[in-house]
């Protein structure tokens, strides 16, 4: 493997982890400061995809239709915490889970109801359609380097929103210990909501900007919300630093291992035997990643709480 | 979801009329969520159409078919056929889309002695040493289409091909059938997890490796990402892309648009064949599903045709083994299908031409796969050979 190709590999694997990180955010702010199981999250990230690529058609305009996909996922987000998930906060995990597992099969029916079953089309906007040359000749997908840009200014802004301003206060008051947080005053019930329509947004950023280049169909959340609670599990849930690493290692775990992994192979055993194990064993990479962090820190790598 | 559960309960209920010949129960067992649920739905869809076109009845029986969705897991479909065997008590099966599926399931279907009738995936150690009366295929054997594939890329002139596939059964079999017609070099072999999302580190390892085609089976949900990534990646401009029909047909189409101009596959079916039954299958699906079927949909609807033609063959007698056998081995050469004529090996594959296709836009502007030529002729399944059945 070429210098090149290391450091092509290793830009991938930043741009999965970025990707995941867009996802695993918004999951660990609700995870974190409600205590709540949201595996609901994957079905907002899927409702964020389908309205981008509605209104993107609508609109004519990817950059348009960003801002508008954003605040209708916030919307439907904040609007599903007052309907449903607030009744939920008293129980315990077990109903939360399957409440919001019902909820992921109603919403995959109502999204094939209103769009079909079949996968839609949504396709990065013009100017991004094309690679772009790198310094050292790297042929990168500009698409690519556009959810690097973003994936990035989202961890800026969610560290100044989380560590610089009153709202993120609260937000780390109510993730470190929510009884006393309300015994201080904090209205929780507002915060929720406002928390829960923030992680929204930030799944229907997530599903915006990664429709153009997965497929947009029914239940493409339950597939990447796996990956998104490692990262979170990883990372210790509630942590915004701890998702954005957690999303990193994952991401660069699981590309270097399907790109390295099978030429280690190919170097040590017969061809036949080679490209059974390669494969095979590079997509558990990240559950051994997951296994070893829980193993040595079982509060993930930057526990929330303390 | 609900549809089966009634289905269920009412065949709890009624275990012993339901077992009545008078009537006939078919278990669709397929992928109908998820990732590869597009699929499983464009079979579905093809399979109700025919059934809907037949007045609600197949070989002139009250049919009442008991969907289940296995989500492409091979223990959810296990247990799934336990139940519509010993529960729903249905008389027959159909309805699996992956071949992973298909292999954990095809033991207790086989023990059960109920007919299978594949819509999609016929995995070669099915079809091979491992043939069954019980088994009969109205798809396709697994490996017809990358071999015809293997042979285009070959008559093309590509000299260098780059091979990409998920890492289960079928995706075996597929660079295992291309690998037989393609008579050039192979760079490299790349297995893949099954309903990867990012295929970047893939992506530039293809790009490292500077081959003048790439051939690719990603059916559903991972075609789509493929593609979509292969295209920004900026590959496409070097490598020419070949795929098989499945994964390059409507319901890729409809999700990568135009992108996909100019791309080449091989199928044993395409909407444009001129006969009649075809025009009459592609007028029918449109106005009933107000899109253009895929191979897919022409799977399932000739599913049900054959299903009707064997239960005719047999007058209804599906628990007489020996009738129905015959009866399914010589429906197709009774009944007009989409795809043309063709007819059954000793395996129970289809004996049948592989075409190849072009990605392109209609009269009417709308993407579709056209016919360009024939690549295989009345092409056998090369497993038949170990299959000991006459």
């Amino acid at each position: 493997m070429t210098v090149t190709l290391f450091l092509e590999q290793t830009l991938n694997g930043v741009q999965f982890g970025l990707m995941l990180f867009l996802l695993a955010a918004g999951l660990t702010l609700v995870f974190g400061i409600m205590d709540m199981i949201n595996l609901a999250h994957g079905s907002l990230y899927m409702i964020g995809a389908y309205l981008m690529a509605s209104l993107a058609q609508a609109t004519g305009s990817f950059w348009v239709a960003l801002p508008l996909a954003l605040l209708a996922t916030a919307l439907v987000g904040a609007a599903l915490e007052i309907a449903v998930l607030r009744r939920l906060y008293e129980r315990d995990h077990m109903t939360q889970v399957l409440a919001t597992f019902a909820i992921i099969l109603i919403a995959n029916e109502v999204v094939r109801i209103i769009w079909g079953s079949q996968p839609i089309l949504l396709n990065a906007p013009v100017g991004l359609t094309g690679p772009v040359e790198l310094p050292g000749g790297i042929q990168y997908a500009s698409y690519r380097l556009a959810i690097i840009a973003i994936g990035l200014l989202v961890a800026a802004l969610l560290y100044v929103l989380v560590a610089k301003t009153r709202v993120g206060m609260l937000v780390r008051a109510g993730a470190s210990n929510r009884e006393m947080a309300t015994a201080m005053g904090v209205d929780i019930r507002r915060l929720f909501t406002a928390v829960f329509a923030i992680g929204a947004a930030l799944c229907g950023l997530a599903g915006a900007m990664l429709g153009p280049i997965l497929a947009v169909q029914v239940g493409m959340g339950e597939n990447i919300l796996i990956l998104a609670f490692v990262v979170i599990v990883i990372g210790g849930i509630g942590s915004i630093r701890g998702a954005f690493v957690g999303a990193l290692l994952v991401g660069l775990v699981d590309t270097m291992g399907r790109a390295l992994l099978p030429l280690v192979f190919a170097t040590l055993f017969p061809p036949m035997v080679a490209s059974n194990l390669g494969p095979s064993l590079s997509s558990i990479m990240i559950y051994v990643l997951m296994a070893a962090v829980l193993f040595f820190r079982p509060q993930g790598l930057f526990p929330a709480r303390g | 979801m609900v549809k089966t559960i009634i289905g269920a309960l009412a065949a709890g209920a009624l275990a012993t009329s339901a077992q009545a010949a008078n009537e006939l129960k078919v278990g669709f067992l397929s992928t109908l969520s998820g990732p590869g649920g597009g699929i499983g739905i464009e079979i579905r869809d093809g399979f109700n159409l025919a059934l809907k076109l037949a007045g609600g009845k197949l070989g002139g029986l009250p049919t009442e078919i008991v969907f289940a969705d296995d989500q492409l897991n091979p223990e959810v479909g296990k247990q799934l056929t336990e139940r519509l065997l010993k529960r729903d008590r249905v008389n027959l099966m159909t309805g699996v889309v992956f071949s992973n599926v298909m292999l954990a399931v095809w033991p207790t279907i086989e023990q059960a002695k109920v007919f299978y009738v594949a819509p999609n995936s016929t995995p070669t150690r099915i079809s091979g040493e491992g043939c069954s009366p019980y088994f009969f295929s109205a798809s396709w054997p697994n490996e017809g289409h990358h071999e015809a594939a293997g042979h285009f890329a070959t008559s093309k002139g590509f000299k260098n091909a780059y091979l990409i596939a998920p890492n289960y059964p079928a995706g075996k079999d597929a660079l295992t059938g291309f690998k037989r017609g393609y008579k050039n070099n192979i760079v490299a072999e790349l297995y893949t997890k099954v309903n990867q999302l990012d295929y970047s580190a893939e992506l530039a390892q293809i790009r490292a490796a500077k081959p003048d085609t790439l051939y690719a089976f990603l059916p559903g949900g991972m075609g789509i990402n493929f593609i979509k990534q292969f295209v920004a990646s900026g590959l496409s401009k070097d490598i020419q892309l070949v795929v098989p029909g499945f994964v390059s047909d409507q319901d890729i189409v409809r999700a990568v648009g135009e992108p996909m101009l100019g791309m080449f596959d091989t199928s044993h079916w395409s909407y444009d064949l001129d006969n009649d039954a075809n025009r009459k299958f592609v007028a029918a699906f449109e106005k009933e599903y107000k899109r253009i079927p895929s191979l897919f949909a022409e799977q399932g609807y000739t599913t049900a045709l054959i299903i009707d033609a064997a239960v005719k063959g047999a007058k209804g007698r599906v628990e007489d083994e020996k009738a129905f056998r015959a009866a399914l081995m010589s429906a197709p050469t009774r009944v007009k299908t989409p795809r043309g004529d063709w007819k059954a090996a000793n395996n129970g594959t289809p004996i049948q031409d592989y075409y190849v296709r072009v990605v392109a836009k209609d009269k009417n502007g709308r993407i579709v796969n056209k016919k360009i030529g024939t690549v295989l002729s009345k092409h056998v399944d090369f497993w038949a050979k170990d299959c000991k059945m006459k």
